[in-house]
């Protein structure tokens, strides 16, 4: 077993119309075990920023201290907000600085830029190989069983509303099909004048 | 005389205060060759004169230099010490294009080579940079001037002069700015800042001119005008 596959999890971001969605599952499981129910993987870097962390979670901890680290000395040092596109190159950055020796994480960025308001998202292997999308970005455990529901259901240009609707179907029925993602989710939805977070019940078992 | 003693260590303060070779630095740059800068609603420009030491010169080296595809820069005093900041002012910027995939904003690349130049103020063994620069860049904050001193000191400008006559240049520029100044006016006045104090004729070949400004494709770019340009301008101005 992958040590990317040792405490579990699941991640979903979406490009909705002029609004992003990132979903994550609550499990934290050492292998089969589950040990806790309120593991969420998403942290609010700006106010319009997201950044999701499929891994091991020890390094999801360590990895987005470096990245707050580093986001905020870029904030003190240019005395504006850092646009998603330049975190993006930041934290692919910090990735593959250990190239040698990774951090076994997946991260995702789910934004709106804070300037322009655009939508952005993309994510990136564990030595930083960035990937933009215009769709939707999955990962975690149960990646390969996102991949298909989000080909599935995901359709361009949705409201807020649908996109959560599509977000938590593809979310809890890819968990369902995964032993060690579940347990609980959250959803976000990023729009220019508000963040919607709602927790969704999922199979507890 | 005694403020030799405190000539020979950077790290000494004579007793007034005062860091002497630092204030022998900008005497070096004070007697190098004029250089104007002048912001505009629609750009920046800046200008320097650049004469041959004789006849027989081919080429000559090139004073107003670009750093990125936004900012230009130029330098009234030593040569040799404006080419090291130069390099190190290119590399600072690369580094920060590879890291953050954006160019970086003028102020902090003005920020870093002037850090540089603070650096030589106090370490042992090196001396201050004989030279002042004029720094220009547009980004998200819009057009900028910035001078940079041998001290390390920096200032954001909207006109300024350096170099041989530079206390007669500031004070034509202080009659002749104005807020709305459009670009093609400030290339006209920067030239005629510089003829102020201009020994000998003045030609497309003696001077160097370069602007910072929106292209056809309206990308911001910085350019060095090529001596026809630069002659155009010179035309309009009567003898």
């Amino acid at each position: 077993m992958s040590i990317m596959d040792y405490n579990g999890g699941a991640l979903i971001g979406m490009k909705g119309k002029d609004c992003v969605a990132i979903a994550t599952d609550k499990r934290f499981g050492i292998q089969a075990q589950t040990v806790s129910l309120d593991f969420t993987k998403v942290f609010q870097i700006n106010p319009h920023t997201y950044m999701g962390f499929p891994g091991l979670a020890t390094d999801i901890f360590t990895v987005y201290e470096k990245i707050m680290f580093r986001k905020r000395l870029y904030e003190l040092k240019e005395n504006r907000k850092i646009s998603p596109k330049a975190l993006a190159s930041m934290v692919s950055n910090l990735l593959y600085e250990n190239r040698f020796s990774p951090f076994f994480v997946e991260p995702m960025i789910v934004a709106l830029d804070e300037v322009t308001l655009e939508p952005y998202m993309c994510d990136m292997d564990l030595i930083g190989c960035v990937n933009k999308s215009d769709n939707f970005v999955v990962g975690g455990t149960s990646s390969s069983q996102l991949y298909g529901l989000c080909e599935a259901l995901w359709e361009p240009d949705m409201e807020e509303d649908q996109l959560f609707e599509t977000i938590s179907q593809a979310l809890v029925s890819a968990c369902n099909r995964d032993a060690i993602s579940g347990w609980g989710a959250k959803v976000y939805i990023i729009k220019k004048d508000k963040i919607i977070v709602r927790d969704i019940k999922t199979r507890m078992d | 005389m005694a403020t030799e003693r405190y000539s020979f260590s950077l790290t000494t303060f004579s007793p007034s205060g005062k860091l002497v070779q630092i204030e022998y630095a900008l005497a070096a740059v004070s007697a190098g060759a004029a250089s104007v800068g002048i912001k505009a609603s629609n750009g920046v420009v800046v200008a320097t004169e650049n004469k041959r030491k004789s006849l027989l010169y081919e080429t000559t080296v090139e004073k107003v230099q670009k750093i990125t595809p936004n900012i230009g820069m130029v330098y009234s005093g030593m040569g040799p010490d404006y080419r090291l900041l130069v390099r190190k002012a290119r590399k600072e910027a690369a580094q920060y294009q590879l890291k953050f995939e954006e160019e970086i904003p003028t102020a902090l690349l003005v920020q870093e080579v002037a850090s540089v130049m603070q650096e030589y103020t106090q370490s042992g063994g090196v001396r201050p940079f004989g030279v002042s620069l004029l720094v220009c860049g547009w980004d998200k904050t819009g057009p900028k001037l910035y001078q940079c001193d041998p001290s390390g000191a920096f200032f954001a400008w909207k006109a300024t002069a350096l170099g041989k006559n530079y206390v007669n240049s500031k004070q034509f520029l202080e009659k002749r700015y104005k807020e709305d100044l459009e670009l093609e006016d400030a290339i006209h006045t920067a030239i005629l800042a510089l003829k102020e104090g201009f020994e000998g004729q003045m030609t497309a070949d003696n001077i160097e001119v370069g602007v910072c400004r929106k292209n056809r494709h309206d990308e911001i770019i910085f350019e060095k005008l090529d001596q026809q340009q630069v002659a155009d301008y010179l035309a309009n101005i009567p003898n």
